[in-house]
């Protein structure tokens, strides 16, 4: 069943095109990463997804509409907006009690159960915490929620790498089944590599590539090409090229491996190989569809 | 692989089980709570004053027991202070309600917790009202119980300076019962109903501005003041301020000074009956209904 709907969103500040007409679908059971640059449209499409913001065009969130029923989408849908949003006031044994008050498929239990794996007490102020652990608190309240949506926009901006992979990994061990899907906006690719099971590129308010992680793992090939064989690879038409340590790089679409395995070593690019390939061919045009 | 498939029918029993736990009374409890959790100064302050105005009594009273008294000093001594007590607290409650309002809809934006706060089942019309309650229902309340003890501890420091000096004692208690009943009476009227129309308008500004709320709250008025005087030469609207502000008048016969003994004085017919009771409510109304409004579309700041 189709989780997120969208035909023709589009969201306009002023004369700054935000969202151009996107068109949007997430079954159930996804782990959907939105990545572009900044200015993308990515906050924005997350806003209209959560009902935070007017839309143009049509959306549907698990059948609703998210900007006329907002507080009935709550219960079905978390979100975690921003790194360090939780009260700086708040103890975290009010954080407690307050989502267990207004949140009818909140468990306190396990929220506690995910808090004792951690070195936050229940007395603490979250201005006393650290960011990491405000993080970790946020993360145990949401993943204590029954929600069928999770909606993560830069959930861990300047954490150190030890908390962003304790993040992704208690994401995947302790909450995600096929039952929820999980939307999320990051700069930090290569975290989330592995966690996705659809990628998304958004430039300019324009979805510039959309496909599922099987079909990027088999789509996208990228050949260190060796020195004297540089010139029978460009003719295969790469989509992009790039050096690294006076060696020729390039990334192809639809490549066929056995053919590129003779011109050099073959593997699947990384996510950041793939999205500094794909903004580099639409920089150009994008931004003139863009007026 | 098993999670797979049980769960198509988990999702669907669980949709249809959930929204009927939590009743629209529940998220508006929480939120008043939660108000009260970060703006301690709501009982804080006024406490703090009653507290401050015991302890002077108890020097006042500790001074006087030992000279002779007449009636007129007995009466300075041991019955106004009740008033003053009651008089501070209640203006304190009033402070603290228009600086509340002022800060209510704004602390939320400025820190970005709008965002966690907006990620929960509350709506923004749950989310208003138990910010506009705090001035029009936690603070009256709360004031009134503060002055109740205040009084009541007052008086029995009172009562044992008295029988110190062998003096009778059941003339300081008698209009005690008729004071707290006018207290009340001239809470809802005049602080609950009347004032209503103002902490709406402080909260509507403090949904709204994106700094400087108290100038926001302000100067619009002011402005409005100086232009009907400089272009027609009239001071309608600075009137009409003044009587939201002193008024309630219709309340009680004797406007400005508070009644201690006799309950003639109220007049709740009159008051029910004032068309500016009732347009206050109307335009108190519109201001909330237009706050609930603005807060849909706001973000952090």
């Amino acid at each position: 069943m189709k989780v997120i709907e969208a035909r023709g969103l589009r969201k306009a500040f002023g004369t700054t095109i935000a969202l151009d007409g996107i068109d949007l679908r997430v079954e159930e059971g996804r782990i959907l990463g939105l990545i572009g640059p900044n200015g993308a449209g990515k906050t924005t499409a997350l806003n209209a997804i959560l009902g935070l913001t007017p839309y143009q065009g049509e959306l549907r969130v698990l059948g609703r509409d998210p900007w006329t029923e907002r507080e009935q989408l709550m219960r079905d849908v978390c979100f975690i907006a921003d790194v360090a949003v939780l009260p700086r006031w708040m103890r975290v044994s009010q954080a407690l009690d307050y989502v267990a008050g207004v949140h009818p498929r909140f468990d306190r239990a396990k929220a506690e159960g995910f808090l004792a794996k951690t070195d936050i007490r229940h007395a603490s102020k979250v201005r006393e915490l650290s960011k990491g652990m405000v993080t970790q608190l946020h993360l145990a309240l949401v993943m204590a929620i029954d929600a069928r949506l999770l909606v993560l926009d830069e959930p861990t901006l300047g954490l150190d790498i030890l908390y962003r992979k304790q993040f992704y990994d208690s994401l995947l061990s302790d909450y995600f089944d096929h039952s929820r899907t999980i939307v999320v906006t990051t700069h930090q690719v290569e975290d989330v590599q592995h966690v996705l099971t659809d990628l998304m590129f958004i430039s300019h308010g324009r979805i510039v590539l959309e496909c599922s992680m099987e079909e990027f793992e088999s789509r996208y090939v990228e050949v260190t090409v060796n020195p004297q064989r540089v010139a029978a690879a460009r003719a295969l038409k790469p989509m992009h090229e790039r050096q690294a340590l006076g060696r020729n790089i390039l990334l192809f679409d639809q490549g066929d491996r056995q053919q590129l395995a003779a011109l050099g070593d073959v593997r699947t690019p990384s996510i950041s190989d793939l999205f500094v390939a794909v903004m580099g061919n639409h920089a150009g045009p994008a931004k003139g569809a863009a007026k | 692989m098993n999670a797979q498939s049980n769960a198509m029918p988990e999702s669907i029993a669980s949709a249809v089980s959930a929204p009927t736990v939590i009743s629209t009374a529940r998220p508006l409890y929480w939120s008043i709570r939660r108000e009260l959790w970060e703006n301690r100064s709501i009982y804080i302050a006024p406490l703090a004053v009653a507290v401050v105005t015991l302890f002077g009594y108890l020097i006042a009273s500790m001074g006087r027991a030992l000279s002779p008294d007449n009636l007129a000093q007995r009466r300075a001594v041991l019955e106004e202070p009740l008033d003053f007590a009651m008089a501070v607290i209640m203006g304190t409650a009033f402070l603290v309600g228009v600086f509340y309002s002022l800060d209510a809809l704004h602390s939320e934006r400025r820190d970005r917790s709008i965002l966690f706060w907006k990620s929960l089942p509350v709506s923004d019309l749950t989310t208003v009202l138990s910010k506009a309650s705090i001035p029009l229902l936690v603070l009256p309340l709360l004031s009134f119980a503060i002055v109740v003890a205040t009084q009541l501890v007052m008086l029995l420091l009172s009562s044992l300076v008295l029988l110190g000096s062998g003096l009778t004692v059941a003339r300081l208690w008698t209009p005690v019962f008729q004071t707290l009943l006018m207290l009340l009476y001239h809470l809802v009227t005049v602080h609950v109903l009347w004032h209503s129309p103002i902490y709406a308008w402080l909260l509507l500004i403090s949904g709204w501005a994106r700094r400087a709320a108290f100038l926001w709250a302000a100067l619009p008025p002011l402005a409005i003041g100086i232009i009907e005087k400089l272009a027609f030469n009239t001071t309608h609207f600075a009137a009409m301020l003044h009587y939201r502000l002193e008024g309630g008048a219709e309340a009680l016969t004797m406007p400005g000074s508070f009644p201690i003994d006799p309950m003639m004085h109220l007049t709740p017919g009159r008051f029910l009956s004032s068309p500016g009771l009732w347009i206050g409510l109307l335009i108190a109304a519109a201001f909330l209904s237009a706050t609930v409004r603005l807060r849909r579309y706001q973000g952090p700041i």
